[in-house]
């Protein structure tokens, strides 16, 4: 009797095991625009050249999820797109594996920000102000111009959080962009962000997803709006007359993790070095208006692409990087009190 | 006397077989509901005890620094504490490095002071402390190491946030949920005007249910009375009209008002077709859309008792009141409506108590000053990942049902007569 409960345990993890792949990876990102730029530039050739099979899945960067796997011991997620305010966090909490950058690539290939403990940069991408210019005769230049309601009377869309909108309005008010975090890490310069914010208030129409800016300045809803540029950049592409002003945008990265405990570790490195590597960062930024993180991809882009990257010289002169420490140090406190101000 | 004898045994016998059969019996009956305790108890209450003590747990400061916390026990919180301290703090901070318990910690303090977390994380990689030839440092400098590493360990704020933390359960995100916190000293202040939010929200929770419940009974009521009147082919279609939304989900409903609602949308259509509106009125993205929706959706729940009351009440009591003399409106208003308050109670309670839960259709329809506290409990849960505020809130909201339910059980003194 015991034999035969064995060989039927034993048969049925075969099955189970020939159900799953043996060479599966699950990538995890955000969809979108920006998940069919990365099926073309990473997952297909990905998939040629290794012979591996990679299992898509779309999510909306809930960690929770990735939480619940850990702790449970059940990870079936094996590589993650993060955005970087999870990264610190989740690093510190011990959500994700240390990467071994030597299987990766070596660190000076890429702009500094990439290299982290727990995460590899994958892209930069900017939230910067557009606009539709088939309504707006004269061109805003920067956040002052989106605060002068009398110059381009009409509303504005902004992200629901605090997360960005502060350092808008710190430059709307006059701050210079390199000094924003200084200002904003005192309690005056928040109170004087949020007193900013208040000035617009009325005319401010809230986004949440990133598809919604284009979505809006098209239908005409709002004359100008805060934007995730490759979404401004797919509408362009679409024939929309929609125009970013780089002028005091905030850039940013998002981050490939690996969660803590997956059984694919090996392959998962494999896919992240793959994805970093000059040839699919260059065609990932042919597909999409997100810059590149390897520096050899940068230096191989043509002008014309260069033109709509965050990250190309001439753009992120004035530009600001995202200071993820101190969004992960304040970011709990400021976005419960952008709540409490929203609400009210 | 041997017959009186062996009736006694046959007596005890048959006490002992009826005995038997009846455990048998109970051990059946326990046998056949055991199934069902056990997935209420697996599903149901172990799953809310859970979500209760996770309300009060505050485990991380505890475990992550036991030498700390010791030392600082009786320490007044006024001065900065002795060299023991600091001593105790390097201690615990070295053995923990990197991995959950760091991470937990550095949460944890974080909600006490913005910035702690990145202070304990780069003190504790720093650790332990070395001289220039890279031998360690005794205990006696340590204090003068931590200080130099960075100035705010000279601040009593950072050490009151540890002290005041020192038990493995603590009020403080019941109080957070309800805009109170403790100061250094134990004490319950309400916490910063700015940062204040959920009791607005409890506010608005309990206003938006009210009115839910009031435009359901105005609308169910006569609803109810007239189907109740209907022949019962013809009540049994009308009934059919009530369900079949009912049983359609709520998804489907409310992507359906929001095509109707929109600026663009049927009804604005036609308004203005008619000439009541020259411009689109704004329906949705705002209470007006959430009160519609909820209404259509809480609407069954208000219908169904109440019919099945007013189904049972005989329309004799009505005629014999109005043949008696009573004015028609009278005669309806009270001898009929009274009969169907065990209904009007209970299609209330139930509008009102799922109302108070509801999320999805205020987050769809609604704007940002219409979400309701389940929104908040969702927020925690999956993007700050703050799961002891989750549970905090969803905690009150559990007990706000059941004062509510325990009300109503006082005030009607009859079981729910609800289907």
């Amino acid at each position: 009797m015991k034999k035969v409960v064995n060989t039927a345990i034993v048969a049925a993890c075969a099955l189970l095991a020939g159900a799953v792949h043996a060479n599966d990876v699950t990538v995890v990102n955000f969809g979108g625009a920006n998940g069919d730029a990365q099926k073309v530039a990473f997952v297909q050739p990905f998939e040629q050249s290794t012979g591996n099979h990679i299992v898509g899945v779309e999510y909306n960067g809930e960690q929770a999820k990735i939480k619940a796997m850990v702790e449970a011991k059940q990870v079936n997620w094996d590589v993650v797109e993060v955005e970087s305010g999870d990264l610190g966090r989740g690093c510190d909490e011990g959500l994700y594996e240390k990467l071994d950058w030597s299987k990766i690539g070596p660190k000076s290939g890429f702009i500094p920000d990439a290299v982290q403990t727990c995460g590899a940069g994958i892209f930069v991408w900017s939230t910067a102000l557009a606009y539709n210019a088939d309504v707006l005769k004269t061109a805003p230049t920067g956040w002052a111009d989106f605060w002068n309601t009398k110059k381009f009377p009409g509303k504005r869309a902004m992200r629901k959080g605090a997360r960005g909108n502060l350092e808008f309005a710190l430059m709307a008010d006059g701050v210079p962009p390199k000094d924003v975090y200084k200002v904003l890490a005192t309690k005056d310069g928040v109170d004087r962000a949020f007193k900013k914010l208040s000035e617009l208030k009325s005319s401010i129409q809230w986004w949440e997803a990133g598809a919604q800016p284009p979505q809006f300045l098209v239908a005409g809803d709002v004359v100008m709006s805060t934007a995730f540029n490759g979404r401004i950049d797919a509408a362009q592409r679409e024939g929309k007359n929609l125009k970013v002003v780089w002028n005091g945008s905030i850039y940013d990265l998002d981050y490939w993790v690996i969660p803590k405990g997956t059984p694919n570790k090996a392959l998962a490195e494999q896919y992240i070095a793959y994805s970093l590597a000059s040839k699919p960062q260059q065609s990932y930024a042919k597909h999409i208006a997100y810059g590149p993180v390897n520096t050899d991809a940068i230096k191989s882009l043509d002008a014309a692409t260069l033109a709509n990257l965050p990250n190309s010289p001439a753009n992120a002169k004035t530009a600001v990087l995202q200071n993820i420490e101190f969004w992960t140090d304040h970011g709990d406190e400021l976005e419960q009190r952008f709540t409490a101000w929203a609400s009210k | 006397m041997y017959s009186a004898a062996l009736t006694v045994d046959a007596t005890v016998q048959l006490k002992d077989e009826m005995h038997q059969a009846e455990t048998r019996k109970r051990v059946k009956a326990l046998a056949l509901v055991a199934p069902l305790a056990i997935f209420l108890l697996l599903i149901f209450v172990t799953p809310i005890a859970m979500l209760l003590t996770r309300a009060v747990e505050n485990p991380e400061i505890v475990t992550a620094l036991p030498q700390t916390s010791r030392a600082l026990h009786d320490w007044d919180r006024r001065q900065l504490p002795d060299d023991a301290a600091y001593v105790a703090l390097v201690h615990d901070l070295a053995q923990l490095q990197d991995g959950e318990t760091l991470g937990g910690l550095a949460r944890r303090l974080n909600t006490e002071i913005p910035g702690y977390r990145s202070l304990v994380v780069k003190t504790a990689r720093a650790l332990p402390f070395t001289d220039d030839a890279g031998h360690p440092l005794p205990e006696a400098q340590w204090r003068k190491s931590l200080i130099g590493f960075d100035a705010r360990w000279s601040d009593v704020v950072y050490w009151q946030a540890i002290a005041k933390n020192g038990s493995r359960y603590s009020p403080f995100y019941l109080l957070a949920a309800l805009d109170h916190r403790q100061d250094a000293f134990g004490h319950v202040i309400a916490a910063d005007p700015d940062a204040s939010i959920y009791l607005e929200i409890f506010e608005r929770t309990f206003g938006i249910s009210a009115a839910v419940t009031l435009f359901a009974l105005l609308l169910g009521y006569p609803l109810a009375y007239w189907i109740s009147t209907l022949s019962a082919r013809r009540a049994n279609l009308a009934m059919i009209l009530v369900l079949i939304p009912f049983w359609t989900s709520i998804l489907v409903r409310v992507a359906a008002w929001i095509v109707l609602l929109q600026g663009e949308g049927l009804v604005n259509k036609t308004l203005m077709a008619v000439g009541l509106t020259h411009a689109p009125l704004e329906l949705l993205f705002n209470r007006i859309g959430v009160y519609i929706a909820m209404t259509h959706i809480l609407l069954p729940f208000m219908i169904l008792p109440l019919y099945s009351v007013m189904k049972a009440i005989p329309p004799t009591y009505q005629r014999a009141a109005i043949s008696l003399g009573s004015h028609p409106f009278a005669a309806f208003w009270r001898v009929y409506v009274p009969q169907t308050y065990p209904g009007v109670g209970a299609g209330v309670l139930l509008v009102f108590i799922l109302s108070i839960g509801y999320y999805i259709t205020p987050a769809l329809l609604g704007g940002p000053n219409d979400q309701m506290i389940s929104y908040y409990v969702a927020y925690f849960t999956n993007v700050t990942i703050n799961w002891g505020m989750a549970c905090a809130l969803g905690g009150l909201l559990l007990a706000a049902t059941l004062v509510l339910f325990g009300i109503y059980r006082r005030f009607s003194r009859s079981e729910l007569g609800i289907g």
